[in-house]
């Protein structure tokens, strides 16, 4: 299902993104680029407009203006179900999974596979046998170890439910998965098994967007760090060759990003 | 820790045939095929009911219309057919189409309006149930043409006569059986109920998916009307008033959990069964009915309390 992008050429773009709700600005002129077979970390302060950005990408939010480039052709999502068409998938923060409903079934969720003939074309009978076959394949891919495609999800610990999560995203995505605070639930170990998994993905060809409030986690993972201020993109930086005080000095706003040397951007 | 969902799963089944020991030892009668037939006639109207109920209570709502709805059924049924004269098959249409437009109203205003189930369907009881006693100014209407309680008729099994409505009954658990195990709407259904909003974001229908349980409901509610006409022989304007609650028993009673997208639906089949054989085998015994209604009450609190402590120990 992946088509692996070019690695470094640009898959995700977007410029001079508005979003207003009422007086508030959301989005005041927001840019965007994300790389093939990267992980970009998006941070910034509360009310920095982090989210909405991400919605926008994601397709649960139309933008007011600007564009929104997916490799190299402009797409309009107006929903979620347009982006996910177009190949971004979405994991979101509270573990979007049906807790009663077992893993296989919470992987294909929505994306059923149907038997051949009258059965499924009418009835809408499930290849359950696929399905557990295709699930069993996608989860050893990505090494996630769980003792049966068959159990519950709520049997599982929290980190292997966000597993789960990646996993069906990573399964569907053509080209992007974002990932919206998937350690924010975790302990550390479980937190440990999520970034793993999170690299595992990258390594597939996709390319990941990792937004998190945990610094540690950012700098642990990122390719490149997208610091996101009062509704604009102000800095990229390279989390090999900056500190992580300067990062959330640009953050919040302590230093400007014309401020920082030269190589220390991205 | 893991089989215990296995183990509460079978817990119906343990009820069930605790109770049908219990009452073969105080009843000679009890456990013979002329009754245990009587019992499977007797609760083939709410045991149908009970089969709409379920795909509303999966999806974390409540029906408490469905026994009224079929009244209205039946009494559209036998009303053009006995007084209006027309065919039997366009008179059991039109009782369908009742009923299934009440699923429809109920669906669009839980669905599209986003109004709860609870106090929809306590408005749709209401309206049911006057529209009931309006149109058939409150008189059972008689002398049916045979056709229409066709499904009351019998067959022999044996030594044991069985009526033709229990296997229509067997017929549609089974095939609703199927349908919620093993087609993408069934599982719809089931996540609608466990976790909407994971339902939405992966892109099922949510909407569509409540309106088509309230819709097929209205259906099921439709079939039984029919067989409830098949069984006592008249459009009966007070039907289906015992059946409202029943049909909420039988479903708890059989393990679907009232919060949603836990159960399954031959549980509410062994609900609408012990619901049966308590009532049964304790009129073999001789207690007074209402003593029979006390103890559906203990019964289903019992259930609902399994329910919630259950719920509780799976945090």
């Amino acid at each position: 299902m992946t088509l692996p992008t070019d690695a470094g050429s640009v898959v995700l773009q977007a410029r001079g993104l508005v979003k207003r709700y009422g007086h508030v600005t959301a989005l005041d002129g927001a840019d965007f680029d994300l790389r093939g077979g990267e992980i970009l970390a998006v941070i910034g302060d509360n009310g920095a407009g982090k989210s909405t950005l991400i919605k926008t990408l994601a397709g649960a939010v139309v933008p007011d203006e600007g564009e929104i480039h997916l490799d190299g052709r402009r797409v309009h999502f107006k929903n979620p179900l347009d982006a996910r068409r177009a190949g971004i998938e979405t994991v979101y923060q509270d573990l979007a999974v049906a807790p009663a409903m077992s893993i296989a079934e919470n992987l294909f969720l929505g994306r059923e596979l149907q038997r051949a003939g009258i059965l499924g074309r009418v009835l809408r009978a499930l290849d359950k046998p696929r399905m557990l076959r295709e699930t069993v394949a996608h989860l050893a891919e990505l090494k996630i170890n769980v003792r049966s495609m068959d159990q519950p999800v709520e049997t599982l610990s929290g980190g292997q439910r966000q597993s789960v999560a990646v996993a069906r995203s990573a399964a569907f995505a053509r080209h992007v998965v974002i990932m919206d605070e998937p350690t924010a639930a975790l302990g550390v170990k479980e937190s440990g098994m999520v970034l793993q998994l999170i690299r595992r993905v990258r390594d597939k060809g996709l390319a990941v967007v990792l937004i998190s409030h945990n610094m540690p986690h950012v700098f642990e993972l990122a390719d490149r760090i997208h610091v996101q201020r009062l509704g604009k993109r102000v800095a990229v930086v390279d989390p090999k060759r900056i500190s992580m005080s300067d990062t959330v000095a640009v953050m919040t706003g302590a230093l400007r990003a014309d401020e920082l040397a030269g190589e220390t951007l991205a | 820790m893991r089989h215990l969902p296995r183990a509460a799963a079978l817990g119906p089944f343990v009820a069930l045939a605790v109770a049908c020991v219990f009452f073969a030892t105080r009843s000679d009668r009890f456990l013979t095929g002329e009754n245990l037939s009587l019992i499977l006639q007797q609760v083939m109207v709410v045991g149908v009911i009970a089969i709409g109920q379920t795909l509303i209570i999966l999806t974390a709502g409540v029906d408490l219309s469905c026994g009224t709805v079929m009244a209205l059924g039946g009494i559209v049924m036998t009303k053009l057919a006995a007084e209006h004269g027309l065919p039997v098959p366009v008179a059991i249409g039109a009782g369908l189409a009742v009923t299934t437009l009440l699923g429809v109203a109920n669906g669009l205003l839980v669905s599209a309006i986003r109004l709860p189930p609870f106090i929809v369907t306590l408005g749709t009881l209401n309206i049911a149930f006057a529209i009931t006693q309006l149109y058939s100014q409150a008189q059972t209407v008689t002398e049916l043409p045979a056709s229409m309680t066709m499904l009351g008729g019998t067959f022999r099994v044996g030594g044991t006569a069985v009526v033709y409505g229990v296997v229509v009954m067997l017929a549609l658990y089974a095939l609703t059986w199927y349908v919620l195990r093993e087609t993408a709407s069934g599982r719809h259904v089931y996540a609608v109920g466990n976790n909407p909003e994971a339902a939405r974001l992966t892109g099922i229908a949510t909407q569509r998916v409540l309106l088509g349980v309230y819709v097929s409901a209205g259906v099921l509610y439709g079939i039984a009307s029919l067989l409830s006409v098949a069984r006592t022989g008249v459009g009966d304007p007070n039907a289906g008033q015992t059946e409202n609650l029943d049909a909420i028993t039988a479903v708890v009673l059989g393990g679907t959990s009232l919060f949603g997208g836990r159960g399954a639906v031959f549980g509410s089949l062994v609900g609408t069964l012990i619901v049966g054989v308590f009532r049964n085998g304790l009129t073999l015994m001789g207690v007074s009915s209402v003593y029979q209604i006390l103890i559906t009450g203990i019964l289903v609190i019992l259930a609902v309390g399994t329910d919630e402590l259950s719920r509780r120990g799976a945090g």
